[in-house]
């Protein structure tokens, strides 16, 4: 898939600032364990931020608690580290008052899916537009290992010696599901795809979506490995590109063709024909579904963007209806005092 | 008297079905009791027109039935007494009925003109707390923004959200939501954010009974946040009292950048009473500024807990101001640079300086005043909605010659710096509440006062009665005196 050719040319202006990855590195030092996935992602976002040619003061970084919340503290931009879970509802509070504002909600497995799953829900709902980047390490780091709502079932962790009882959530699903208008994936080794993804999310007008697997190499190392891993990845992920057909393998070789609503691979498809055409602009979530069903050893495991659609934003509708109410008489403070009924006393 | 028979003899000859009849038997009764207080049917006729404008045969039956009702006062010799109420004597001006909640709305509107600062509100439906999200979300002509949250707490977090890009924050709720919202209100605390949260007081524990009114939250918006958390705290005394308290809350906010807890009560968001409009220039100033941007390039790094040397309040720094990029958040800050810090000596420090920050709002807050004597046998010291009940009850008592003065908190924190003086004037102290006892316990703990709690936890306001049996039994007038709920034996303590 190019990397580049999502990026309009640069913009020029005498008012954009140019400004490179560096200036979007804060005075503060970078706290999380050697090796962590984060650093990959941080770097993609500094180095994507540039791209966007926004003042860096209109920009904000809204994050919740866990590792992954610590990174608004090394961006410099304007930034807020919150309270667990609640990330989403702040960054709607700043985006209702400031709709001008650039807004990134930083989050993880744990912070935006369980403790704050429901501010999540509503926040792409409403279609905020807010670029939410969910680290999935699929496990709880912060808090030095327990499972995490996106662990696969039966994992042992710390607080599950004898395997997990609980199903996983499946992240896409939950954004698909919730009405997200733009909904990827990428993985933090693919550095490449990642920016490429942290861009196109940032670009999109409503709320974009990207959950990133990141590994957490102390407490749930090689997480994604199996499939991620350089050597093996175009083997066994699925790179997305809308209005082209499925396919995967070093050389592109195997395709994927849809059996009533079951995917199947279809090994060394000569041609194109038959194969699934990935459609992300289709409004119905139906296929983006099913696709985020594909997981790895059955099918590869598909990164890219599941959906991109448009649709008024939830600050615009509200500023809507103020214009609205405005274009039908000025406000007249005296007159909402008064009420429906007055008299005079003398 | 048999109003149901009545209503339907004077809705005779109307198309309605038969069922439909009594049910205009109000109309009836009102417009008896409109004859018995010598009042104009006009104002009823009025509201019943608009009300039932899109209902014609309902709008006939009911003036029908009001009319009737007061026709057969006047023409019966049933009633040998009728009652005449004079107008109120009070100051000459504007006047309108208002509740609590429409007052409250209006006043936190009042703040947004006065301020010239957007108004945000949040909010997740909760009785008694959801007619003011109605009244804001009408309001859009004035630049007001209302979200229906998804639950309290995210409601709380988009007030903080909205103060952190420099517009008004506002909240509002009752108290089970109040307890949802601590731990963002908490964060407001450690950030430092001008956030405002209403809450509608109803009677708890828990779900409680949400349609009756009590005081029971003060001690929670005081304290009900994990660590050493101060908010500062206001309670308006009377419907109208709320515009003036709702603006009061974001002056404080705004100039002291702190969280405000706008106490109000199921009684206060209902009741309504009489108020003089005031005009614009009657109102307050409410003073704020955004911290200074920096376009000179400076390098030097921006602190935002740089503190106001009178105020203690930190600069109110939001996105958009070049070269003010910062990074705030849960975790404590060091006053220096800003920064994470867990060095002992700075957390102590920044502790007591959230602490001397609330307390320092007292340099902008009016003295409190007493009504009655300035000094003497009993001060009766209340707030909130029991404002009414108990300022009749003293007024009565000094009628019959007894020295008994009241004073009524609106700011509860800080309270207003003369209150520990006023307090030593009395021989005795006495605290009517509709909970068991929280202001007495924060007077008896900040003043060292042997204040008398009064407490009633049923779901209703004071009688009048039932205070002024209080004041003669602390004034050693009458023997020990128990609301008619009974006894604490009830309890089965013997």
């Amino acid at each position: 898939m190019s990397t580049t050719s999502a990026k309009p040319a640069a913009i020029v202006g005498e008012e954009l600032p140019v400004l490179t990855r560096k200036d979007f590195v804060s005075d503060q030092e970078v706290r999380w364990c050697p090796g962590c996935g984060d650093y990959a992602i941080l770097a993609q976002m500094q180095k994507m931020l540039p791209e966007l040619r926004i003042p860096r003061e209109n920009i904000v970084f809204i994050s919740g608690i866990g590792c992954s919340s610590r990174f608004p503290y090394y961006v410099e931009t304007f930034g807020f580290h919150t309270i667990h879970g609640r990330a989403p509802a702040i960054a709607t509070g700043v985006k209702t008052a400031r709709p001008e504002l650039t807004v990134f909600v930083v989050t993880g497995d744990g912070d935006g899916l369980s403790i704050g799953g429901n501010h999540l829900l509503h926040v792409m709902r409403r279609n905020v537009d807010v670029t939410i980047v969910l680290f999935n390490n699929r496990i709880y780091g912060l808090t030095k290992g327990q499972y995490s709502p996106t662990s696969e079932f039966g994992k042992i962790t710390k607080s599950s010696p004898f395997g997990t009882t609980e199903r996983p959530l499946n992240p896409i699903k939950i954004a698909l599901a919730a009405g997200a208008t733009f909904v990827a994936r990428s993985v933090d080794r693919d550095t490449k795809h990642l920016e490429e993804m942290l861009y196109l999310a940032a670009t999109h007008k409503g709320v974009s979506f990207v959950e990133v697997f990141q590994n957490c190499n102390i407490f749930n190392d090689g997480a994604f490995a199996a499939f991620a891993e350089k050597e093996v990845r175009q083997d066994r992920m699925l790179y997305l590109e809308h209005g082209k057909p499925l396919r995967f393998g070093k050389e592109r070789q195997h395709g994927i063709r849809l059996n009533g609503f079951k995917p199947e691979i279809v090994e060394n498809a000569q041609s194109d024909e038959g194969l699934w055409v990935h459609d992300a602009k289709s409004a119905s979530i139906a296929a983006a579904m099913a696709l985020a069903e594909m997981d790895y050893p059955e099918y590869p495991v598909p990164v890219g963007v599941f959906r991109d659609v448009d649709a008024p934003t939830y600050e615009e509708l509200v500023a809507k209806q103020i214009e609205d109410a405005r274009a039908r008489g000025e406000p007249d403070f005296a007159a909402v005092l008064q009420g429906p009924e007055t008299w005079q006393v003398e | 008297m048999n109003i149901t028979k009545q209503t339907e003899e004077a809705l005779e000859g109307l198309d309605l079905p038969p069922n439909r009849r009594y049910q205009s038997r109000n109309f009836y009764a009102l417009g008896l009791v409109l004859w018995l207080f010598d009042r104009t049917l006009d104002t009823t006729i009025k509201w019943a027109t608009d009300r039932f404008k899109r209902n014609p045969e309902i709008l006939e039956a009911n003036l029908r039935a009001l009319k009737a009702g007061y026709a057969f006062g006047e023409t019966t010799e049933m009633f040998h007494v009728r009652y005449e109420v004079p107008p109120a004597k009070v100051q000459p001006g504007l006047y309108r009925h208002i509740s609590g909640n429409e007052a409250t709305a209006l006043g936190f509107l009042a703040a947004s003109v006065l301020s010239g600062l957007p108004l945000v509100y949040a909010s997740y439906p909760i009785t008694p707390a959801s007619d003011i999200l109605h009244e804001l979300s009408k309001l859009k002509a004035f630049g007001v923004k209302t979200i229906q949250a998804e639950d309290e707490i995210a409601a709380m977090c988009m007030a903080i959200g909205a103060a952190y890009a420099g517009h008004l924050g506002l909240t509002g709720t009752s108290g089970p939501g109040l307890a949802l919202k601590s731990e963002a209100l908490n964060l407001a605390v450690m950030a430092e954010l001008p956030v405002v949260v209403i809450d509608v007081q109803r009677a708890g524990p828990s779900t409680g009974m949400p349609t009756k009114t009590e005081q029971a939250d003060l001690l929670q918006a005081m304290f009900g946040r994990n660590g050493d958390s101060p908010v500062a705290v206001v309670a308006p005394a009377t419907p109208s009292d709320c515009f003036t308290m709702a603006i009061e809350a974001f002056r404080i906010a705004l100039k002291y950048m702190v969280p405000v807890v706008f106490l109000s009560e199921g009684y206060l968001a209902n009741g309504s009473e009489p108020w003089r409009i005031p005009s614009l220039d009657e109102l307050p100033r409410i003073e704020w500024h955004y911290a200074a941007e920096r376009t000179d390039g400076a390098d030097g790094k921006f602190n935002p807990y740089q503190r106001d040397p009178v105020t203690l309040a930190r600069p109110w720094a939001v996105p958009g101001q070049r070269g003010l990029q910062h990074r705030i958040g849960g975790l404590e800050k060091s006053g220096e640079t800003g920064d994470i810090s867990y060095d002992p000596g700075n957390h102590h420090r920044m502790t007591l300086a959230r602490k001397a920050k609330v307390e320092r709002i007292v340099q902008d807050i009016p003295p409190a005043s007493v009504e009655g004597p300035e000094e003497g046998d009993l001060l009766v010291v209340g707030w909130g909605g029991t404002y009414g009940a108990i300022s009749t009850a003293a007024e009565n008592a000094r009628k019959a010659g007894k020295s008994v003065a009241h004073l009524h908190l609106r700011y509860l924190n800080p309270m207003p710096a003369n209150v520990g003086e006023i307090l030593k004037r009395y021989r005795k102290v006495l605290v009517p509440e509709l909970n068991t006892g929280q202001l007495c316990l924060l007077l008896r703990a900040k003043y060292l006062v042997d204040a008398i709690p009064f407490n009633k936890i049923a779901g209703q306001p004071f009688k009048i009665a039932e205070i002024e049996a209080k004041i003669d039994e602390v004034l050693g007038l009458r023997g020990p005196y128990e609301l008619e709920f009974g006894p604490a034996s009830v309890l089965g303590g013997g």
